[in-house]
């Protein structure tokens, strides 16, 4: 098989993408999602099946038992369309000091969604929102039409159970994606206009802002193709590797769980197929965390998480 | 060449500086400086650049602080209000001649 640009870029720079010490387990509880947004590297959706079963539930609970992950972090898909999710926060959250449930908003807002606040606020669970923008028409081309009323409905509610209040200890994160073939903005930057304009037009509190590079994987690589984009947004991101971001990269720090219980270094890597140590290996069977020094599987989506300040 | 106006050409603007280094490292030195982050915000800086870029009409300029903007957080809607104000100065640059016009018609005028 030939080498990726991303590999001939790390030989470049006398560099080897190897594990650090694994702190963080991070759960992907399947494809199923009420929203099928164009930058989901995982082409998660409505028409979308893939969910854990209670078998795989119960085999990840039993890794998180076992191991010590000072973080926890459950995503999708939408994690509140898994009907195991509440008997999951209940049982995980005593096993980490940092149990992270990721959110596009809207799932929130379904009714079968109603119980899942007090239950969040309940287990100190923080809570990661999408949120691409705070306007409504660059947020709904991204995640369709509709998606920005409820998206604020939800983050209404959020703060009304104390989250991203200051001082409540319940915290409430937003990761804004770039709404096309561009970089995103500077975190702090951005950050700054997220708590103002928020707080300004709909009295939301929020408590960071995290801002990530779109990975051209999945439905954003098939949008990239269709629009001509491809090759620009490619070279930009190889153009904006930085080598400082090597150390924090989250592939180093974490290991990713799918669906069917299979291990992978990060969830991009999942959605490219490229295993945890380069074959299939099911967390039932994980006797060890992995070894600090374990080279990590790569690809040019790589590139993604080195650009300018990084995806760690 | 198809076209003048290449957009693979906007990205060898540095070659500007091979038969005249010194200028092209004092150009390039300061509009470094200028669209550092000041008393402006870069993403302030790069609205009012896609606004200059559409008064002067350059495409190469248009392309870049496009880009720019959005990098920087912007929106279409607040690109859109710079280039009305681009608009509007251009337009009204026109128009506050007709007060020239108007003193002069006036002068020649019973």
């Amino acid at each position: 098989m030939s080498r990726s640009a991303f590999e001939d870029t790390l030989v470049q720079h006398g560099l080897e993408l190897k594990r650090d010490e694994t702190t963080t387990l991070q759960i992907n509880v399947g494809l199923a999602c009420n929203l099928a947004c164009r930058h989901c590297h995982l082409e998660a959706g409505p028409i979308r099946t893939e969910l854990m079963n209670e078998e795989t539930v119960e085999a990840v609970i039993d890794c998180a038992g076992r191991f010590n992950f000072t973080a926890i972090d459950i995503t999708g898909g939408a994690p509140e369309l898994l009907p195991h999710l509440p008997q999951m926060v209940v049982r995980l959250a005593p096993l980490t000091s940092r149990l992270i449930i990721r959110t596009n908003l809207t799932a929130l807002e379904l009714p079968e969604s109603a119980a899942l606040p007090a239950l969040y606020r309940d287990h100190r669970v923080v809570i990661v929102a999408s949120l691409p923008a705070v306007n409504a028409a660059q947020a709904e081309s991204q995640r369709g039409g509709g998606t920005w009323e409820t998206s604020i409905n939800a983050l209404r509610r959020l703060n009304e159970f104390g989250y991203g209040s200051e001082g409540s200890g319940l915290e409430l994160d937003l990761v804004s994606n770039p709404t096309g073939a561009f970089l995103p903005a500077g975190q702090a930057q951005l950050e700054r206009r997220f708590h103002q304009d928020l707080q300004r037009r709909y009295g939301i509190a929020f408590t960071n802002l995290y801002t990530f590079a779109n990975v051209p994987l999945g439905r954003f690589r098939s949008w990239l193709e269709q629009s001509g984009n491809l090759d620009g947004y490619l070279k930009k991101l190889a153009g904006g590797f930085n080598p400082c971001t090597f150390s924090g990269l989250m592939c180093r720090s974490q290991i990713s769980v799918d669906w069917n219980g299979f291990l992978y270094d990060c969830d991009f890597n999942l959605a490219a197929g490229l295993h945890h140590s380069g074959h299939k290996l099911h967390i039932s069977d994980l006797t060890r965390l992995p070894l600090p020094g374990t080279l990590i599987p790569v690809g040019d989506h790589c590139y993604s998480c080195t650009a300018g300040s990084g995806f760690t | 060449m198809d076209t003048y106006y290449d957009p693979a050409d906007l990205a060898k603007f540095g070659d500007i500086g091979k038969d005249a280094p010194e200028l092209g490292k004092k150009f390039f030195d300061y509009y470094g400086a200028v669209f550092a982050e000041g008393a402006l915000t870069g993403r302030e800086k790069a609205l009012i650049a896609l606004a200059v870029a559409h008064a002067v009409q350059c495409p190469y300029c248009i392309d870049a602080y496009t880009t720019d903007c959005l990098e920087k957080g912007s929106n279409l809607e607040e690109m859109t209000e710079a280039l009305h104000v681009v608009s509007a100065i251009r337009g009204g640059a026109s128009l506050v001649h007709g007060v020239q016009m108007r003193k002069i018609a006036e002068k020649l005028s019973l």
